[in-house]
């Protein structure tokens, strides 16, 4: 199943990827467009190298494996102009102790910041529109 | 030896360089960083692009003195911003 999507995140499919009886602990992670603090923000446009991203979240999914044998993972990454206060990731992991089900979830939006080649412009109030870097910051033009 | 690379660009790079992808023509063996020191110069706009860009080489980041063999596909990566 492809890790992207265009369309708003829906968590019940994730989580049902992940979920077993053997699994007495679920965590997700969401991660949110977020209006400006300085400038109104309408929404952020998302863009990738998407044949790399589905090969990057393969390689972060088998390191997960790795670390946490027992641990399943799942992800969805949303690409396009994403409204300010939905969705743009969707993280969930689950394991037999709660432990290893947020060392794998945080473990894999680390490796995303880290690695996964995707770039937000950011779409204001005023029309105009910037390149933003990992941190929300502008990207210096 | 010959070999065609080719040479993919995104966000605000492919804007800089007007372009989301191009083919090149390189003498082997060559590295990432003697291509990207061509497209730079090569390019309109390829000086915009940092001497020292995130690179990938057939969906995978690698450094710049990586090895360039034919039919491979090179990415020049903003720096990320996913999640």
């Amino acid at each position: 199943m492809s890790h992207l999507t265009r369309a708003a995140i829906s968590l019940d499919p994730l989580l049902a990827e992940v979920m077993s009886p053997g699994c007495g602990g679920t965590c997700v992670f969401l991660g949110t467009v977020r209006t400006g603090a300085d400038e109104p923000v309408a929404g952020i446009e998302y863009s990738g190298y998407e044949e790399m991203v589905e090969a990057e979240f393969g390689r972060i999914e088998s390191e997960v494996r790795e670390r946490w044998p027992d641990a399943r993972s799942a992800v969805r990454h949303r690409l396009g102009l994403i409204p300010a206060g939905e969705a743009s990731i969707a993280i969930v992991a689950a394991a037999p102790h709660r432990a290893e089900a947020f060392a794998a979830c945080r473990y894999v939006i680390e490796a995303v910041k880290q690695r996964l080649p995707v770039w937000k412009k950011e779409h204001r109030g005023d029309g105009s529109t910037v390149w933003m870097d990992r941190s929300g910051h502008t990207v210096v033009q | 030896m010959d070999g065609t690379i080719r040479v993919r660009f995104f966000a605000r790079y492919a804007e800089l360089v007007g372009c989301e992808e191009t083919a090149l023509a390189v003498t082997l063996p060559s590295t990432v960083a003697d291509l990207v020191r061509r497209l730079r110069t090569e390019l309109p706009g390829g000086q915009e692009i940092p001497e020292r860009p995130l690179t990938a080489l057939n969906l995978k980041h690698v450094r710049l003195d990586a090895v360039l063999h034919d039919g491979d596909e090179l990415a020049l990566l903003p720096p990320i911003a996913g999640g």
